[in-house]
């Protein structure tokens, strides 16, 4: 209840509006693409089947309903930053993933109270810990504090306190590998993913010497790097389809080519130069920042892909009929996070 | 008490995300079933009796045993809120025996949910069935006999756990089965169980 005490304290004017001009052009272009891809379902729907291969229409279908889930996900974060909505929505999918991804994995029954603690303290505070980072709401202490804390909750805790509880369970049995499956969990679906609504967080400046603070929005930021993890995944899919010849890992993911990679990386970076408008990035700066997202975009699609292998199944969707697989929709989000935001609170590239 | 039951299923779906599969085309009519099913978790009887359809859930009595949820006020509580049939595990006696027991109890327009492992199974593999669930079949052979399967629940909330947690879980519901005129009683349990077992398969 502090909290929201506190919150209704915080000086408006120290606020930073959400929704600028550059955050809402990149808002409503995106918003007019995927009225546009409806509009393409929907004529597609009416066509003899025949016209479309129904294996590209379904996977198109799915990607364009997971984006729509995701911009209004987004947008209503925004609307309710002044009770930490990105924070509370991401950590809602987070516990969802993660909920899929131990459902997948197996576990032994001595690993129930691990478990449980994984999923309704660690996940929580993670995002507890992200929402009270937010400068703008909190006018007197930084968010260091709070980047500190959760930054390290589930690297330096979690990650100790699980083997300790699975031994303390007193089950020895593949007790490294249950330990492990625990822990990526927590790292890929909890940890990496709160990065993205961390961005939110960020104080950013327009010139090396951190003087000069950037007045743009950090919902535009945050909006930038989920379109670019998104665009980095359909301009590799599109390349792959196009040309791609050499298949990386055949066992892991056979439409993953070499062509398709470079190929994404390229585009992903071109487009991040374009629409660096809505963030503090010079130009190549953009570049490099829109490669490595498509890269670690790349890595977290190769990384899903060799769990699901491993364990037989070729979406987390078909897992439990009926449910839709949030973790298929978001491994290259979840990746490509923790990397954007890191580069961008240090900004290396800048000094190139 | 109607209203803490909706209340229950809803929280028990909430935490074992189950999603429904009927194999066959399931047909909303009020003759009367039994439900028999794999049982590993104490969230069994309540996640599949909210997995019915609304107008059989009213008509459908999940069996449980008396000398473990006659103990203690909130168990009971719980217990007379599904209307649940206490059956006495310990204590069976030849006039009442569980099986006139529930006969009597349904009536004519009840249906029952049954577990005929004879209780929550810690084992990977099921147990072997009881015979309670023949001798349901031998008296009222008109009884619709429907197997279902129970994945992942034991995840949930194992024997012996409090604390639930919330993986995804999936209940098959097969078609309907019936006692074969004749029909010997270890074939028929194997054939029940069997009929569970190829659940899990599909």
């Amino acid at each position: 209840m502090t909290v929201f005490y506190l919150l209704a304290e915080a000086p408006e004017e120290r606020l930073i509006k959400f929704f600028d001009e550059q955050t809402n052009i990149l808002l409503g272009v995106v918003f007019l693409v995927l009225v546009l891809a409806l509009g393409a379902i929907y004529a597609l729907r009416r066509q003899p089947e025949n016209i479309v291969n129904p294996a590209v229409r379904r996977t198109f279908e799915l990607r364009v309903r997971a984006w729509c889930m995701m911009f209004a996900i987004l947008v209503a974060g925004f609307f309710l930053r002044g009770v930490n909505g990105p924070a509370i929505l991401f950590g809602l999918v987070s516990f969802w993933a993660l909920r899929e991804y131990i459902t997948m994995t197996p576990t032994r029954p001595a690993d129930h109270k691990t478990l449980f603690w994984a999923l309704f303290f660690f996940t929580p505070a993670q995002y507890v810990l992200v929402g009270l980072g937010d400068p703008n709401q909190w006018s007197s202490r930084g968010s260091d504090l709070y980047y500190g804390m959760f930054s390290a909750l589930i690297p330096v805790y979690a990650s100790l306190l699980i083997p300790a509880s699975i031994a303390i369970s007193g089950d020895e049995k593949r007790f490294l590998e249950r330990t492990a499956k625990i822990q990526v969990g927590l790292l890929i679906c909890v940890y990496a993913l709160s990065y993205a609504p961390a961005l939110l967080n960020l104080e950013l400046f327009e010139d090396p010497k951190r003087e000069i603070a950037w007045e743009g929005s950090p919902a535009g930021l945050l909006f930038y790097f989920v379109l670019l993890v998104q665009l980095g995944d359909i301009f590799q899919y599109g390349w792959g389809k196009l040309m791609g010849r050499r298949v990386i890992a055949p066992k892991i993911n056979s439409s993953r080519t070499w062509e398709g990679f470079l190929g994404g990386v390229l585009t992903t970076a071109l487009v991040a130069v374009l629409l660096r408008f809505a963030t503090p990035f010079e130009g190549l700066e953009a570049f490099c920042m829109g490669a490595v997202v498509a890269i670690m975009g790349f890595a977290g699609g190769m990384t899903m892909s060799a769990i699901k292998r491993d364990r037989g199944v070729k979406d987390y969707g078909t897992l439990v009929q009926g449910h839709a697989g949030v973790l298929d929709r978001i491994d290259s989000l979840c990746f490509a996070a923790p990397v954007f935001f890191h580069l961008a609170m240090h900004r290396p590239f800048f000094y190139l | 008490m109607r209203l803490t039951a909706h209340v229950l299923s809803f929280v028990a779906k909430l935490l074992s995300g189950a999603s429904v599969r009927w194999v066959d085309e399931f047909k909303i009519d009020t003759s009367q079933r039994v439900y028999f099913a794999n049982h590993t978790s104490h969230l069994d009887a309540l996640v599949l009796w909210s997995s019915l359809p609304k107008q059989l859930r009213a008509l459908t009595r999940p069996v449980a045993a008396k000398d473990y949820w006659n103990k203690g006020a909130i168990r009971r509580y719980i217990a007379d809120t599904f209307n649940a049939l206490l059956i006495d595990r310990t204590n069976i006696k030849v006039h009442r025996s569980p099986v006139e027991t529930m006969i009597r109890a349904i009536g004519d327009e009840h249906s029952l949910i049954v577990f005929p492992e004879g209780g929550r199974n810690t084992e990977p593999t099921m147990g072997s069935f009881k015979s309670g669930l023949y001798y349901l079949a031998k008296k009222k052979p008109e009884l619709e006999l429907i197997p279902v399967y129970i994945d992942n629940l034991n995840r949930v909330l194992p024997k012996g756990e409090f604390l639930p947690v919330p993986l995804l879980s999936c209940i098959t519901i097969g078609a309907p089965m019936w006692l074969e005129e004749g029909e010997p009683k270890m074939e028929f349990l194997a054939r029940a169980r069997d009929a569970v077992q190829n659940l899990k398969e599909l």
